[in-house]
């Protein structure tokens, strides 16, 4: 036995099934490893998808709810206010929404929103992060002769229309930014989610 | 007392026979060109930076708290109420600008006397490598103390890995361990900081250095001595032109050390937050998720980088330029090996064309920080009050991005189709006796 010449192609085969064999062993072990760093059962809790009821909110009225710790308006645009975003446009900034950041691409449209009248934005000013102010009748305001209705935050001054666009010439650099959200049914939406992932 | 060393001695040689050699070969018997200049001081002194490092966060997480909630207030702790705290944190805190500084000089000495060539690659790779490891190391210290700069840079910073196509955004969700930076986000870069990527560090730096060992260090004339003229007053078979690295060169590093130690506690005590560029005004209020601060910048050393991420627009409705520009930027310096054709490497003796260019990339770099810290922004409107600020910005940040990829390119078309004019370098060092 000891004396027998030794067989490479053995000697190779056993050292590529060792090192194969070894290897899927370490790539399981890292899997455990990489998977700890995603969001924990309570993170994901905390930053789970809300449903919230509509039905109740009248048109012209703005009601906000929670997410992820952030408040998020929901309004119900009136016929009135919604013809007056068209016109508005010469004064925005970024009128036809092209910063990707801040809109799905199913709200990047006139109205920034899946259905016209349903408007759903973050409400933070995108300047310093205050909560604006909902301003909604078409009627001179002290801050704009010429308000179409709309957000005006306190802070510094900043103006959005009732579609979240921001105005030109205001510290505010970004609209107001529309977070992913679906119509569950006609009097419910789920705030978190897109319409595609809903299905 | 001699008797009982030298017996200690021996009791060491017996048992490790290979420390004293080891210890000649890297100090006492390691043969460094006698013409080192200022230039080369900045290995050794990145060196003490690191200790500095390496120490004073030691001492630093005896009284820091890993936690969303307590962090913040455990750094006001640190410097308010921590006996001597103050110290050790603005020790830390200005030691990791001045490392940028050091390893910027220490980088631009290589590529002004060609230390990245033939047969020093390896040795520049890996001075490659302990960059991007630096530049994580200090993005993440940097969001420790989660201030409201912390969070939002941390924030920008981590959206930048969203720009990838599909996976992106899981990415960006995996990187935090949440939905935006959070406590877990927090708590992975702690324990990345402060023992993973020093780690890392320390073997890189130990490779970096064995590997220059190897090969020899380069010199300002960019002859190699190591292959030059033989005899020097220590060994007959050693370069001419070499010197023993202890006591000559440490006691030459000392001096720098002297200096630069002077400079540091200058900024320590008077100045340690420099005017809002080492610890920035924004990062003394706590994170806030919803309270955005008013021109988000990442430190001073990234703005550079920063600027080439602004100041390439987006195509094809992706981000995703920007982020590879920047990338770019720093993979193209590992390269230099390869896209540098020329075989004379000291500045000294290069044609007029690599000097031109090597004065645009430094200023397009120095411009550049200036656009990513937002320094022209500010000045334009001073300057100019009629000019449109974001136009006049992107006009000329993006020259300087130019300026910055305009060296490499042109580096590349200059050695490689043999346009360079070069003197001749001489056999040896030039302050040879």
């Amino acid at each position: 036995m000891a004396n027998e010449v030794v067989d490479h192609g053995r000697r190779r085969f056993l050292t590529a099934t060792t090192a194969v064999v070894g290897g899927v062993g370490v790539v399981a072990a890292v899997v455990p490893f990489i998977k700890s760093w995603e969001p924990s059962a309570r993170a994901k809790a905390a930053g789970a998808p809300v449903t919230v009821d509509i039905s109740a909110i009248e048109a012209g009225q703005k009601v906000t709810f929670a997410w992820r710790s952030l408040p998020v308006f929901v309004v119900n645009r009136t016929k009135d206010q919604l013809a007056q975003l068209p016109g508005l446009e010469p004064r925005l900034l970024d009128p036809k929404s092209t910063d990707p950041d801040q809109q799905p691409k199913y709200a990047q449209n006139e109205v920034r929103s899946l259905k016209p009248e349903w408007l759903v934005v973050i409400g933070l000013c995108t300047h310093l992060g205050c909560v604006p102010d909902f301003v909604p009748d078409i009627k001179p305001e002290p801050f704009d002769a010429n308000w179409k209705g709309g957000f005006y935050c306190p802070c510094h001054k900043s103006r959005y229309d009732l579609a979240g666009r921001v105005f030109s010439g205001v510290p505010a650099p970004k609209n107001l930014p529309v977070p992913p959200y679906h119509f569950v049914d006609d009097t419910h939406i789920q705030i978190g989610v897109d319409p595609q992932e809903a299905g | 007392m001699a008797k009982a060393m030298a017996r200690l001695g021996n009791w060491f040689t017996e048992r490790a026979p290979g420390l004293m050699p080891m210890y000649r070969a890297h100090m006492t018997e390691y043969y460094a060109p006698k013409n080192f200049n200022l230039w080369y001081y900045f290995g050794s002194l990145a060196i003490l930076v690191l200790v500095n490092q390496i120490v004073t966060g030691i001492f630093l997480t005896m009284n820091y708290k890993t936690s969303a909630l307590e962090a913040f207030n455990s750094v006001e702790y640190i410097m308010r109420d921590v006996e001597w705290g103050w110290l050790i944190r603005y020790m830390h805190s200005t030691g990791a600008s001045l490392f940028f500084v050091v390893v910027f000089l220490h980088m631009f000495r290589g590529i002004m006397y060609g230390s990245f060539k033939r047969p020093r690659e390896l040795v520049w790779i890996l001075g490659m490598l302990i960059f991007l490891v630096l530049m994580a190391e200090a993005f993440m210290g940097y969001v420790l103390p989660w201030g409201n700069m912390s969070f939002w840079g941390a924030k920008v910073i981590i959206s930048l890995f969203g720009t990838i196509p599909y996976i992106g955004h899981a990415l960006v969700e995996w990187i935090m361990g949440d939905f935006l930076p959070a406590d877990a986000t927090l708590n992975r870069f702690f324990a990345l900081h402060v023992i993973a990527l020093p780690l890392v560090l320390l073997l890189l730096v130990v490779l970096h250095i064995a590997a220059l060992h190897e090969v020899g260090s380069n010199n300002p004339d960019g002859n190699d001595v190591k292959h030059g003229p033989k005899g020097n007053r220590w060994d007959a078979n050693k370069p001419a032109d070499g010197i023993p690295f202890h006591p000559y060169y440490t006691v030459k590093d000392l001096v720098g050390v002297g200096f630069f130690l002077m400079i540091a506690a200058f900024i320590i005590f008077f100045a340690p937050t420099f005017g809002g560029w080492f610890l920035e005004h924004d990062n003394f209020t706590p994170a806030n998720n919803l309270v955005t601060p008013s021109h988000i910048k990442p430190s001073w050393y990234f703005t550079p980088f920063y600027a080439i991420l602004r100041m390439i627009p987006s195509y094809f409705g992706t981000a995703i330029w920007g982020v590879l520009g920047m990338f770019g930027a720093i993979l193209l310096l590992a390269l230099l090996p390869w896209l540098d054709r020329g075989e004379v490497r000291s500045v000294r003796y290069r044609g007029l064309g690599f000097r031109i260019a090597l004065g645009v990339l430094v200023v397009s770099f120095l411009a550049l920080g200036m656009v990513g810290a937002g320094v022209t922004a500010e000045l334009i409107p001073e300057w100019f009050p009629s000019a449109d600020v974001t136009t006049w910005e992107n006009a000329f940040g993006r020259l300087m991005v130019l300026g910055y990829f305009g060296f490499f390119i042109f580096l590349w078309v200059y050695t490689h189709f043999g346009f360079e004019k070069t003197k001749p370098v001489p056999e040896r060092v030039t302050t040879h006796d």
